[in-house]
């Protein structure tokens, strides 16, 4: 019988590829008996359904309000300033 | 009678394009890309590559760094934008490839060591004979409900920030931005095995964060 550590090890790794024959058996008896590794599974994909839903809107949506210093701002400007007035001269 | 109230619909339609662009010309992406004025880029696009950087590098200092780093790139190679994307997108594309190569100059070095470490962790989560010490809570039945709170988000960053920075910039090449996995075993000089390993580490941490920490005690009694 596959341990639930192993069976981990496979959630995990059909969230980024196919499985083979094997795995997928062993994981699927695996799920027939142990409520505890469905439940892992279950969250598993809802976390990798966040991730993608945070890298579609490009930024995670409990971060809108993280911005740029005001000084970062200033200094990546000078920086700017400071390379454009470089390739100028 | 029908064809002239058509013709006055065609008529009217265009109108509303026009009308449109005029809070676009004062918020993000101006219609067109005038000359080069990158002081107006941090302007415009700063905070949004500075969050960009900041969910996928952890840090605030680095991210800032990377953000810097990129307009200096683009304002380098301003020459060869051309102007098919927008500009937000073109700045994008040269913040990944920074992101890239920060994760190649790191590599193969690290790899190694990276695997080594976390192995008694994840025996942590296991008794003997390989059964969860303890179990998985109760996030929730219905998972779009979920992806509604607040706080799963700011559980979800949080959780992500915590990872060691190698796992999570792993993780957030596969699981943020679905860069292939080939092309990330690439980029990081290591077997497929040892990304799948790599992967199911930081799966596993973010998970137990959000569980331990996060949602386990926010859901509460609900069956959420």
């Amino acid at each position: 019988m596959t341990p639930c550590k192993h069976a981990a090890e496979l959630i995990s790794l059909s969230l980024d590829t196919p499985l083979n024959w094997r795995q997928r058996l062993a994981l699927w008896l695996h799920l027939l008996g142990c409520d505890l590794c469905r439940r892992f599974r279950r969250q598993s994909r809802l976390i990798q359904r966040a991730g993608s839903q945070a890298g579609e809107e490009d930024n995670l949506p409990g971060q809108q309000g993280d911005t740029l210093s005001p000084e970062a701002r200033e200094r990546i400007k000078r920086a700017l300033r400071g390379q454009a007035g470089g390739s100028q001269s | 009678m029908f064809r002239i109230e058509m013709a006055l619909f065609a008529k009217r339609w265009p109108v509303v394009p026009s009308v449109r662009r005029i809070p676009m010309s004062e918020g993000r992406e101006p219609p067109q890309p005038a000359a080069a004025d990158p002081e107006r880029w941090v302007d415009d696009h700063g905070d949004y590559l500075f969050r960009y950087a900041r969910a996928r590098l952890g840090s605030v200092e680095l991210a800032e760094d990377l953000v810097q780093e990129t307009l200096l790139a683009a304002l380098q190679s301003v020459d060869r934008f051309a102007g098919q994307s927008t500009e937000r997108t073109w700045l994008t594309r040269i913040l990944k490839n920074k992101l890239v190569d920060r994760l190649r100059r790191g590599g193969r070095v690290q790899a190694a060591s990276d695997l080594g470490d976390d192995s008694d962790w994840v025996d942590s989560l296991y008794d003997r004979g390989g059964h969860w010490k303890t179990p998985p809570g109760r996030w929730g039945t219905d998972p779009v409900a979920v992806l509604q709170h607040r706080e799963f988000w700011s559980a979800f960053e949080r959780c992500l920030m915590n990872l060691p920075d190698r796992l999570r910039s792993v993780l957030s090449q596969r699981l943020l931005d679905q860069v292939p996995a080939p092309k990330v075993c690439e980029d990081l000089g290591i077997s497929a095995n040892n990304l799948w390993t790599l992967l199911h580490r930081a799966r596993l941490r973010l998970w137990h964060c959000l569980d331990r920490d996060g949602l386990g005690p926010l859901s509460g009694g609900r069956q959420v």
